[in-house]
């Protein structure tokens, strides 16, 4: 049978992307955030997972504004990255699990989450720079991978709510899928930016670091904020954190926090760090 | 006919994306999206105002888009993470972009994100249970 073996969370801004292209991590400015995801890259060799699912949001490569899916999930063999227009190195291809892909559309919908099903689907820096993070060390890429693109660019987006009630049904998804694989969850994005406007430049410390204590101990919590509560404190960017409650709803109710790791500022951003398996209830 | 009003359109200094701007805009997000191919940005290149006119693009955003006015651009209904693909032919990134939105320099700018993140490692010691090296 399936199994979800843990979820974790991170950043996915171009900014690493390109500290990782340019071999960055040594530098003062980036030490401290990289190395904060060593925990989490031991855990992945140890638990070895056979399919990660990414939770991001497209940025416009694969997705225009004419078409506006709120969740779309990959059900490919293969998935490219591409360029984006901005100069970002692109990564080699993906391989897909397109089985176990329609298996989750199915159970998705059944359970009333009408996903979009995409059999072509280049995946842009929010899920490509999270699979460097953990990955790049190696020759290939070690396990199968799974897009789940919400769409946090244009509103109306799916409220923290739904976000984690989808991860919920996730978990019963893969839980539900034939075959023996382990499966984990990466949540993407946040915390608090805002790039945009005259308030452009929000980093809210206290708000971070209450989203993740939430996150893990009490995520009702999170799930009462309404995005324009989220926007307000983490910006219109960090509006990304509802990506994490789709993970966590993956999750059990108590989790078993390994680890948890939080720097600021990465670029625009506070960024965080979680790793956390099934707890006991 | 009339845009609902939202909760979020009280947030200072912030231009939520959403049905009313992205309506409004559509013509300049989709020129911005062309970019992602290298034959669109050097047709762009070598000529930005014929390029623009192509995409029907309003005069004000034309003007904005060969100035590199991104507060305008802003103003105008440009999505963020479609004027970092225009804001690449100014020589400027997300950071420049953030800066010109304030009217201060770019180290302005990110010395504004230091001050906005110092001390958080006291915040993490608060809190207990942080990874710290």
């Amino acid at each position: 049978m399936g199994k979800v073996i843990g979820g974790l969370t991170t950043s996915h801004i171009p900014a690493v992307g390109n500290a990782m292209a340019n071999n960055l991590e040594q530098d003062p400015y980036w030490k401290r955030f990289f190395d904060g995801y060593k925990p989490v890259i031991s855990w992945l060799e140890e638990e070895k997972p056979d399919v990660v699912i990414v939770v991001y949001n497209d940025h416009g490569l694969n997705f225009f504004l004419d078409t506006v899916p709120t969740f779309a999930i990959g059900c490919a063999d293969t998935y490219a990255n591409d360029d984006e227009g901005w100069g970002i190195p692109t990564t080699a291809s993906f391989e897909g699990d397109a089985q176990l892909s329609w298996h989750l559309s199915e159970s998705l919908i059944e359970q009333g989450f009408d996903m979009t099903m995409c059999q072509e689907m280049k995946v842009d820096h929010g899920c490509v720079v999270p699979m460097n993070l953990m990955f790049r060390h190696l020759p290939t890429w070690p396990c199968k991978m799974i897009p789940l693109a919400v769409n946090t660019v244009q509103h109306p987006m799916p409220s923290a709510k739904r976000c984690h009630d989808l991860g919920k049904a996730l978990r019963v998804a893969i839980e539900s899928y034939p075959e023996d694989t382990k499966v984990a969850i990466f949540g993407t994005g946040g915390l608090s930016h805002q790039l945009q406007g005259e308030r452009a430049g929000i980093i809210d410390v206290e708000f971070d670091l209450e989203c993740m204590d939430n996150i893990i101990n009490d995520p009702d919590k999170m799930t009462a904020l309404s995005n324009t509560q989220i926007m307000e404190k983490g910006g219109t960017e960090g509006i990304e954190v509802i990506m994490w409650m789709v993970m966590r709803g993956a999750i059990s109710p108590n989790v078993n926090l390994l680890h948890k790791h939080y720097h600021a500022p990465i670029s625009n951003t506070g960024a965080g760090v979680l790793l956390m398996t099934d707890g006991t209830d | 006919m009339v845009w609902k009003k939202h909760d979020y359109d009280d947030l200072p200094g912030t231009y939520v994306f959403d049905g009313e701007r992205t309506h409004t805009s559509y013509n300049l997000n989709k020129m911005a999206f062309s970019f992602n191919s290298p034959e669109n940005r050097a047709e762009f290149s070598a000529d930005m105002d014929a390029y623009c006119r192509k995409f029907e693009l309003s005069d004000e955003q034309r003007i904005a888009v060969l100035e590199g006015d991104f507060p305008a651009l802003l103003r105008l209904g440009g999505n963020i993470y479609y004027l970092a693909k225009i804001a690449t032919f100014h020589g400027m990134n997300m950071q420049d972009a953030g800066a010109s939105f304030q009217n201060i320099t770019t180290e302005q700018f990110k010395q504004k994100l230091e001050n906005n993140a110092a001390g958080f490692q006291q915040h993490l010691d608060k809190r207990g249970g942080y990874w710290n090296g």
